[in-house]
């Protein structure tokens, strides 16, 4: 409670803190389209892939983890990059 | 030290430049990292004590079979093969430490993973890189190495020019720095989660009138408390095994 009635008092304080809040929404929300994009690509393609071999589901599976990691670093790129911009 | 246990006591973002209160800066971060190394080494040595024993019994030696078990079939077979059998207790270490420094998140009282602030990420990223270009250079020798690791093969002559700058940008800078945002950013972003979660919680239990919306906001508090199990276990096994894999390809370098 005490948390959210000093975010409150912050945001009413200073409108320019309004302006870095959009612009770190901008960021990272442009930074997650593309991994969003990438990841379900992944994981439905590795779906397609385990559905069609069961037998090979292991390897699918490492596979998947491992393409996912690599396109997740973007959006998280963004996520640090949001934080790091300051009002 | 009773502020170290408190949940709501966590060290500042800016403590990832400001070295910490207190001697030798001991912080909340740094007493988890503690345990964590404390817990990885307890469960390998009280696990293997009994080493004649054909049966696995007990939490600890279950744990510690199934752990080597693990990181052996689902980490180093699947990327490196049998010549990677010599990473594995360094990889089995990183995996145990990565993920008991991770599961505090969800811990009562501490709920805070300390692979939250970059510090430790930064350095198991750095001895990656260091562990990945020693074995590069050491087994192809240094020209091999940075040959083949910068001029992917199958290239025509006048796009090298293009692909040499992105390989070396890609293999010695991104790779690293990838692996410690990717552990950091994640626990980050968990721990945010969580935290929005349950102030939100806490905000709708004392309006009187919201109150009939707070099941939503506790009902999703627990689920991402699941959830995060889960997060702390598969970043634990990414980072893992894209150590192996970057070992593998300097063992391994594609022809």
């Amino acid at each position: 409670m005490a948390l959210l009635h000093l975010l409150l008092a912050q945001a009413a304080a200073d409108p320019t803190k309004g302006l870095t809040a959009i612009g770190r929404g901008i960021v990272y929300g442009g930074a997650a389209i593309g991994p969003g994009i990438g990841i379900g690509l992944v994981v439905g393609n590795a779906i397609t892939a385990m559905a069609r071999q069961p037998e090979s589901a292991g390897t699918v599976r490492t596979t998947m983890f491992l393409g996912i990691a690599f396109t997740e670093a973007l959006a998280l790129f963004g996520f640090v990059l949001a934080f790091i911009i300051s009002g | 030290m009773n502020a170290l246990l408190l949940a709501v006591d966590v060290p500042p973002i800016s403590n990832v430049t400001i070295w910490g209160a207190g001697p030798l800066g001991f912080n909340k971060t740094a007493a988890i990292y503690v345990f964590a190394a404390l817990a990885t080494m307890l469960v390998f040595m009280l696990g293997t004590r009994r080493k004649d024993a054909l049966v696995p019994a007990g939490l600890l030696q279950n744990t510690a079979e199934s752990g080597v078990g693990f990181v052996r079939n689902q980490i180093i077979m699947q990327t490196m093969g049998t010549d990677g059998l010599q990473y594995l207790p360094y990889l089995t270490a990183l995996f145990f430490f990565i993920f008991f420094s991770s599961i505090t998140e969800i811990i009562p009282f501490v709920q805070f993973p300390a692979n939250a602030r970059f510090g430790m990420p930064l350095t198991l990223a750095l001895a990656t890189w260091v562990i990945y270009n020693v074995v590069g250079v050491a087994k192809q020798g240094p020209l091999h190495y940075l040959k083949n690791s910068l001029i992917p093969p199958g290239v025509p002559k006048p796009i090298l020019l293009l692909v040499i700058p992105i390989e070396f940008v890609s293999t010695f800078i991104v790779r690293p720095f990838s692996l410690m945002v990717r552990l950091f950013a994640n626990m980050l972003a968990g721990h945010l989660i969580l935290v929005t979660f349950a102030a939100l919680s806490a905000g709708l239990w004392a309006a009187k009138v919201t109150v009939v919306i707070m099941p939503f906001s506790f009902g999703l508090l627990v689920a991402m408390t699941g959830f995060e199990i889960l997060v702390a276990f598969l970043q634990a096994f990414i980072f893992t095994i894209l150590t192996a894999v970057y070992i593998d390809s300097s063992m391994h370098p594609s022809h």
